[in-house]
């Protein structure tokens, strides 16, 4: 339903995002991970069209058909919060803290869909219902500060909701969270997916939580999209380099049980060298080169190609061979 | 010889502001009858979200705040018995790591000048020696310390505030949530770091962290903390095979451990 092909947003001569082709299917759940700087929020804003004024977007960007790439703001408008919506990872900077709770989520249900008052109210009550708000009756009266973080992630998904969307896009949407919270949102996430035959793009640093969400997995790196495949086969066996390094630093997902080692030091975890480098500072070959423990003398210099590694798993890493 | 540090049923309760003129305002245990014994070289993990108490018990181990009950006996001294000079010159040997390395750095002054407060404030020789020394033991190079912490990534600032606070040659460090604001790369070579210091350096950690994949990496023993109580204590390795509370499990389940 949404399908971004050859998509690269340049600032002057630094791109954001280069070169990135991802698709979407109705109901699918797809994970994008990496860390700051890979691209991944540029990506989700890439497909709500909120891209800055000063970005240029090059590529073909299609959601059910329609060519959006070099759409206006007022084309956007249109598909905006009917077809893709969009929840953020600070819930409370996110909802106006003198609205109560049930005239934030009633606004756009009058607005967009040009409901009478009352039926905005009944239609907030089902979606606060449907979000697992307990008592929504009382929370419509309710502002942000009185109910906990997960709560408000709640509202902000009920108020993603408002417009029946086909695609919600949640980047970092449970950073902000306490763990056991986090889980919850995550589950309601996946259950609306499925009960909504919405597609859900899940956008976040946590392993751990991409791989509770999603089916799919999107690694990017240096505002690339470096390694696709289904979710579970992606973190148990990983093909391009930096995805190894990067299940490997983190603990308790990909590495060894923690400890002692033989000789009475506690073992220490895999690292990746260096920092991400900043966007004007990329390699012009292949993204991660510079901090690639596997490097050939090429890579700084020729931009590797997607490679089929099997069925529906690409890596791009002169590794692993040429074209897909 | 003593245990480095004891906190002995400590109690912390906090006066929360009035909402009438009438009443008083309400009372929050922040910390309800937590205790535990921390051996030298030895790394606890305290494990909990947020609310659970566990920078509270942060603040009143480095004698930032004294608790309403119990007491907390650093080398065997109890920190708030002591007079406030007797404290400044103890503090040389129990320092911290807080989470944020962007709000933890002055801005207007250079890495050294950072590095070597806490040896003006506890009145230490050979400043300029020690902090060319702490630089080193963190990673970064001693012409590093002349410049800002604008100048420095994320990973790099939080290096900074560990060579802070090893600068003193503690016996004990206590860091508070010190990874957390890192990416993944970066959070893993800190956490390879602070295993070297404690290590070479044979210092006591006390490492904070909601995160409990994160903690069993590098604590030998654990604390869960949940509204202000300790609900399961253990050896790291036994406390992740075989969790007793429930919560426990969920924290596990969190950070990716278990399906």
């Amino acid at each position: 339903m949404m399908d971004l092909k050859g998509v690269s947003v340049g600032f002057g001569a630094a791109y954001a995002l280069r070169d990135v082709s991802v698709s979407i299917a109705r109901g699918e759940r797809l994970g994008i991970v990496g860390e700051s700087g890979s691209g991944k929020s540029m990506l989700g804003l890439t497909m709500m069209g909120m891209v800055p004024d000063a970005a240029r977007v090059e590529g073909a960007i299609a959601l059910d058909g329609a060519q959006l790439a070099r759409a206006s703001e007022r084309v956007w408008r249109r598909h905006r919060a009917r077809k893709v919506a969009m929840i953020f990872q600070e819930p409370m900077a996110a909802l106006n803290p003198l609205q109560r709770l049930g005239e934030t989520v009633m606004e756009p249900l009058q607005v967009h869909l040009g409901l009478s008052r009352a039926a905005a109210r009944d239609r907030t009550l089902e979606l606060f219902a449907e979000v697992g708000i307990p008592d929504p009756e009382a929370r419509l009266r309710q502002y942000p500060h009185e109910i906990s973080g997960g709560q408000r992630q709640r509202v902000l998904i009920a108020l993603a909701l408002t417009c029946d969307p086909s695609l919600l896009i949640a980047d970092e949407p449970t950073t902000a969270l306490d763990a056991h919270v986090a889980l919850r949102i995550i589950d309601l996430l996946v259950n609306l997916a499925a009960s909504r035959q919405m597609a859900l793009v899940f956008i976040s640093h946590d392993l751990a939580a991409v791989a509770r969400a999603t089916e799919r997995i999107a690694v990017m790196y240096g505002g690339e999209v470096i390694e696709t495949g289904p979710t579970p086969q992606v973190l148990q066996d990983p093909q391009h380099p930096y995805t190894k390094g990067l299940l490997g630093a983190r603990p308790g997902i990909g590495g060894e049980t923690p400890g002692r080692g033989p000789d009475g030091r506690r073992k220490r975890l895999p690292t990746i060298p260096g920092t991400v480098p900043p966007l004007s500072a990329l390699p012009a070959g292949c993204r991660f080169s510079g901090r690639c423990p596997v490097e050939l003398p090429h890579c700084a210099r020729v931009r590797p190609e997607p490679h089929r590694v099997s069925g529906n798993r690409i890596a791009t890493c002169h590794l692993l061979g040429g074209r897909a | 010889m003593n245990a480095l540090l004891q906190v002995r049923a400590v109690t912390r309760r906090y006066r929360m502001p009035r909402s009438s003129i009438l009443r008083r305002g309400p009372v929050l245990t922040a910390i309800e009858n937590v205790s535990f014994t921390l051996e030298r070289g030895r790394t606890l993990g305290i494990v909990g979200e947020s609310g659970s108490g566990k920078s509270t018990l942060a603040r009143l181990i480095m004698a930032f705040e004294a608790p309403d009950e119990g007491e907390v006996l650093f080398d065997g001294k109890n920190l708030h018995a002591l007079s406030s000079a007797e404290l400044r010159l103890l503090r040389r040997r129990f320092q911290m790591v807080f989470q944020d390395p962007w709000g933890s750095l002055d801005p207007r002054h250079t890495v050294s000048w950072s590095i070597a407060e806490p040896l003006r404030a506890t009145g230490a020789g050979e400043i300029g020696r020690r902090v060319d020394e702490a630089l080193s033991q963190v990673g970064l190079r001693p012409q590093d310390g002349s410049k800002y912490p604008h100048e420095f990534s994320g990973g790099q600032r939080q290096r900074i505030a560990i060579a802070r606070a090893i600068v003193t040659r503690p016996a004990l460090l206590v860091a508070d949530e010190a990874v957390s604001a890192l990416d993944v790369s970066v959070q893993a070579q800190i956490l390879n770091l602070l295993m070297d210091l404690q290590e070479d350096l044979g210092l006591a950690m006390v490492f904070i962290s909601h995160d409990l994949p994160v903690v069993a990496c590098l604590a030998d023993d654990v604390l869960v903390m949940r509204a202000g109580q300790a609900i399961e204590a253990g050896p790291t390795a036994a406390l992740i095979s075989a969790p007793r509370a429930q919560y426990t499990r969920a924290l596990l389940a969190a950070g990716g451990l278990m399906p």
